[in-house]
């Protein structure tokens, strides 16, 4: 077992999307069923395999906000530039973040320009960084939901157990289940299902996606990331619908446990706490969805050791992201989907990650045309 | 973003930092596994693990039972054979 070519089996998939055929014709009302994937990597998947073209033309995936990189808003970029601007300050973090557009450069133009702000793979090299370079204040621009920020939560606990005092976190972690609550009560977008994002929940269990099936009646598959584990959430959800169910279930049960990953969450819980509000690009403030410092970690917050502009910033006015990230609107509806906004140079962000929905249609768009010609 | 690859813990480099040797592909890398680590499975029992990576730590570890019923499950949906308990009303 290697996990990943065993989930790949073309013969395998043709009979998830027979089943898949066979489960959405036994859904018992008119019109089309909508499954948002909640997960940037989910959508990476479906474009990278096809996934949508097998579907029933009945059967929509809706591509959901769980790509941290688009949903940033262009004020916390500026203050990334603003902290990279900083004499003595080195600014690092992934490489996705780099290319964000803030309201007049992305950090990469400010590196151009000048700043110290360095590309890592991981929190880690980020504290390497810090101990190598003793006459300069790192900082770790921290993005990602609840996948990533146990590693930033972790690295930091070992800054502190080692008494690093050059190294901080400018944190921009953002919760799940708060943003899909935020998605819920909007009236224009009519979902029938998700799909729960599988690498948040081996951190956060399945547990906390109670709410969405039990308050909100729409039921909840954590997949995986291969193309069969995916087929196969579709059904999941299909037979949920089909039976009339609403539950959370869980197809990626070589991974995820129900009480999540509990050294995970007791890093999280010792060096995070939910701020009242966060920003969201496109969606704008949702409660309680970001995390923030604890007051006793304050010498590693970069947002109280640095001065920081802390300015909102209006979300680019021709770009549709807002709408895409809400499954209101698909990428070409937008009008500079393709023109203006390209990922070389992407005006809203999800054209930037590869896991944006913009960016997908953008690269393996012909195919996608196939279908809806 | 939330991308985590499969790979297997081949050697505990710095135990001290809980820092193993993690083959990834074919691809060597010094991976963080805190939080794989716990009283039930102390730091030697991780050697041979296959585990999830993402950002320079391993998350979760990977359970092959699990891997193989997930299949066989498909395989009873791909030959028409239902599981009895997913069974229509």
């Amino acid at each position: 077992m290697r996990y990943l070519e065993e989930f790949r089996d073309p013969t395998k998939a043709q009979g998830l999307v027979r089943e898949i055929g066979r489960l959405a014709a036994l859904v018992d009302r008119p019109g089309p069923i909508k499954i948002m994937e909640v997960c940037g990597g989910h959508t990476h998947t479906i474009f990278k395999f096809g996934l949508e073209q097998l579907l029933p033309p009945r059967v929509e995936l809706v591509h959901g906000p769980g790509c941290p990189v688009c949903i940033m808003p262009r004020g916390r970029l500026d203050d990334a530039i603003a902290l990279a601007q900083i004499p003595g300050v080195m600014l690092t973090s992934f490489g996705d973040a780099l290319r964000v557009p803030g309201s007049r450069l992305n950090l990469l133009q400010a590196r151009a320009a000048g700043a110290d702000i360095r590309m890592v793979y991981s929190p880690l090299d980020a504290l390497a960084l810090a101990q190598q370079h003793g006459d300069r204040q790192v900082v770790f621009f921290a993005i990602g939901f609840e996948t990533t920020a146990p590693s930033t939560a972790l690295t930091l606990l070992q800054a502190q157990a080692q008494g690093v005092t050059n190294f901080s976190v400018f944190s921009n972690h953002v919760l799940v289940v708060p943003a899909l609550e935020a998605l819920l009560a909007n009236p224009d977008l009519e979902l029938d299902g998700f799909i729960g994002p599988g690498h948040v929940s081996m951190v956060i269990g399945t547990e906390p996606y109670r709410v969405i099936a039990e308050r909100y009646g729409k039921p909840v598959v954590v997949a995986g990331f291969e193309p069969l584990d995916m087929l196969q959430a579709v059904a999941m959800v299909l037979r949920q619908l089909a039976e009339g169910r609403c539950q959370v279930e869980n197809q990626y049960t070589r991974l995820v446990q129900p009480q999540g990953n509990e050294v995970a969450l007791a890093a999280l819980a010792a060096v995070f706490e939910p701020r009242e509000s966060f920003e969201w690009r496109g969606l704008g403030a949702i409660p309680v969805s970001g995390l923030r410092l604890r007051t006793a970690l304050a010498p590693y917050d970069a947002e109280v050791k640095f001065d920081l502009p802390g300015r909102q910033v209006q979300d680019h006015r021709a770009c549709a992201c807002g709408d895409i990230l809400k499954g209101v609107k698909k990428p070409w509806d937008c009008k500079v989907f393709g023109t203006a906004c390209t990922p070389e140079t992407p005006l809203g962000a999800c054209m930037v990650s590869s896991e944006g929905a913009c960016a997908a249609y953008y690269r393996y768009g012909p195919q996608i045309t196939n279908r809806t010609s | 973003m939330c991308l985590g690859i499969p790979g297997q813990v081949v050697a505990l480099s710095d135990p001290e930092n809980q820092l193993a040797i993690v083959d990834i592909g074919g691809v060597r890398r010094p991976v963080n596994i805190a939080c794989i680590v716990d009283a039930d499975h102390p730091l030697e029992q991780c050697l041979g693990d296959w585990v999830l990576v993402h950002v320079g730590f391993a998350l979760n570890r990977l359970d092959p039972e699990e891997a193989v019923a997930t299949l066989a499950l498909i395989d009873a949906l791909t030959l028409g054979e239902e599981d009895p308990s997913h069974a229509l009303p």
